[in-house]
């Protein structure tokens, strides 16, 4: 923690220089750099997917069922229904990303949030927020987010929506004791006696030395996300609108027995994304913190 | 624990209540004819007419009798339903957080005992490949392989249907249809554990206890298992309990991919047939079961670590 503090203070004078350290020590880790590049692997697909392949990914435009590599135009064949089956995982990358980041974003709102209050207030507020905290941790997330989306209907928003709900548990935990550590910190009291508010304290002061841990748990948040993303959308609750990886594994279930492929390679799809994700929280945890990494 | 089950009881109401429509009008909407008089009845029967605080009330004295209404499609007590279908979806569970605890227990060790060892790597690779893969794309790949291709294991199911085995013949059945499953639900969790135990048998091994037993001159197969081992293995059994209900949610997907006659799959079809009221019951019981279980392991804790005493 010291390492950290002593990096946000230097951070305050010369905010390119840690951003810097963090890059280079980042980059000195094999796995996070494999992470990274997997990762941009998923971005250029995400953010190429128009441009590579204009036509909607849930049209049919070719011979259903051509396997892999017959036909050049179609490198990754087509499904039953005559789908591309490249298009659908290129398009399928921005969908898991976008679904992956934003219920991430939600999670950290609600996690922060009830982590920090607690964390800061203590007492009461504290138990009661432990209290709410422990019961969504009891439902098993999945089936939670399951429920929601199966009440509400499947959409973009109910998915993002359920997944976020259901994922902050954690992170409110992580938050709560990163900021019970923080609040009895010097600076924290030296902004008390300069007679600082208690918002200005918590988002200015105490927040961004939790900065870290935070940023390692959204990476694996986003991981997870779209896990279960693709877990909903093989269940048949994916946003019927648009292609995702979790759907077209689900649809091609029922030729797995003739045409393996056409189940098989979006799954491919979802495991780089994920463990670029997980390796780059891997990298990012050693980064922040060198006496990991030594073992 | 009774206050978290009102604590789900009283989610689980507010989500069914945000569903459009109610049971009334879906199967109003089914039997084709929907005069406004026969939906009124419908409510009327199903107490849906009553205020919302009135209809509350009644669902959480129902929940605390273990009373969870009735499935209109199945024609049974939800009860009754999840009951029935627990066993399954607990011996899939055990079946795979055993294996999982096991092999990834033994890997972790393996790989932590000589940390940056060729065998390390390994274990580690294959660890991270199977943390960041789907649950159910494992399970269609193993289908594939071990079923399609090879035909040695049954693609789902959790008997051979009109086989009429009993005894022990039963019992090999069943064995021989949980493999597939079991394995799907618990490589995901061999990565978890394994990459735990690594952490932890690294962690342990500087000890100074450790260090101490090596200076006795103790051999080193006894300080692993002794010392070495018995500490490690704490965090693995906390992990058991952190996770189950997460291994709940991973059974629902397997025992879809595996058509396994378990409450996830009970869920899964009650998603399909709009029966909210069932799927809603099955995240009650699943949420009981995990309160279950983390009392098991803290037990559990207490049994493998003297220091703690139960509370």
């Amino acid at each position: 923690m010291a390492l950290l503090d002593f990096g946000a203070a230097v951070a305050r004078r010369r905010p390119r220089a840690a951003a810097d350290g963090l890059l280079v020590r980042l980059l000195a880790r094999p796995s996070a750099v494999v992470g990274l590049a997997l990762l941009a692997i998923v971005l250029v697909a995400a953010a190429g997917a128009d441009r590579f392949f204009p036509e909607d990914p849930l049209a049919m435009v070719a011979l259903p069922l051509l396997p892999p590599g017959e036909d050049p135009a179609f490198p990754l064949g087509t499904d039953m229904l005559g789908r591309d089956i490249a298009a659908g995982v290129f398009h399928g990358a921005r969908v898991s990303l976008l679904i992956g980041v934003v219920a991430t974003l939600v999670s950290l709102v609600i996690g922060v949030g009830i982590g920090a209050l607690a964390g800061y207030y203590r007492g009461a507020l504290d138990r009661a927020l432990m209290r709410v905290t422990e019961l969504f941790q009891t439902i098993p997330p999945f089936l939670f987010a399951l429920a929601i989306v199966a009440v509400l209907q499947p959409s973009i928003p109910t998915i993002v929506g359920a997944i976020g709900v259901t994922s902050w548990p954690s992170l409110a935990r992580l938050v709560r004791a990163e900021v019970l550590k923080l609040r009895t910190s010097e600076m924290v009291e030296a902004s008390i006696a300069l007679g600082a508010g208690d918002a200005r304290i918590i988002l200015r002061h105490i927040l961004p030395n939790a900065a870290g841990p935070i940023l390692v748990s959204a990476s694996i948040l986003v991981a997870t996300a779209i896990l279960t993303e693709s877990s909903l959308a093989f269940l048949g609750l994916g946003d019927p609108n648009v292609v995702s990886w979790g759907g077209m594994v689900g649809a091609g279930r029922e030729v797995l027995r003739t045409d393996w492929y056409v189940a098989t390679l979006p799954g491919v799809a979802i495991v780089i994304a994920v463990l670029a994700l997980n390796l780059l929280g891997d990298g990012l945890n050693d980064a922040l913190d060198p006496r990991s990494g030594r073992r | 624990m009774i206050v978290v089950v009102l604590g789900i009881a009283t989610i689980n109401f507010f989500l069914l209540h945000l569903a459009p429509g109610d049971a009334a009008q879906v199967l109003a909407g089914e039997a084709g004819s929907a005069t406004p008089e026969y939906i009124a009845t419908l409510r009327a029967q199903f107490g849906l007419d009553r205020p919302l605080w009135s209809q509350f009330l009644s669902y959480l004295g129902n929940v605390l009798t273990f009373d969870l209404g009735w499935s209109f499609r199945h024609g049974m007590s939800v009860g009754r339903l999840i009951l029935d279908r627990l066993p399954a979806t607990l011996l899939l569970m055990g079946a795979s957080v055993g294996f999982a605890a096991l092999a990834g227990s033994a890997l972790g060790a393996l790989a932590g005992r000589r940390a940056g060892s060729l065998a390390d790597t390994a274990v580690s690779t294959v660890a991270l490949l199977f943390y960041a893969t789907p649950t159910f794309w494992v399970g269609l790949v193993l289908t594939v392989i071990f079923s399609v291709w090879l035909d040695w294991l049954p693609v789902g199911g959790m008997t051979t249907i009109g086989a009429g085995f009993s005894g022990a013949a039963y019992a090999l059945d069943v064995a021989h249809h949980l493999v597939l499953p079991a394995a799907t639900l618990g490589l995901f969790y061999v990565a978890v554990y394994a990459r735990l135990m690594r952490a932890s048998v690294i962690d342990v091994q500087g000890r100074d206890y450790v260090r101490t037993a090596v200076a006795k001159g103790l051999r080193s197969h006894r300080i692993l298992r002794r010392h070495v081992l018995r500490n490690a293995l704490l965090p693995v059994v906390t992990m058991l309990g952190v996770q189950i209900g997460s291994v709940l949610g991973g059974a629902v997907l397997v025992e879809t991919v595996f058509s396994w006659p378990g409450l996830g799959r009970l869920a899964f079809e009650a998603l399909f047939q709009r029966d909210l009221n069932l799927l809603l019951g099955v995240l009650l019981c699943s949420s009981v079961v995990v309160v279950v279980v983390n009392l098991v392991v803290d037990l559990a804790y207490a049994a493998l670590d003297p220091r703690i005493e139960v509370a």
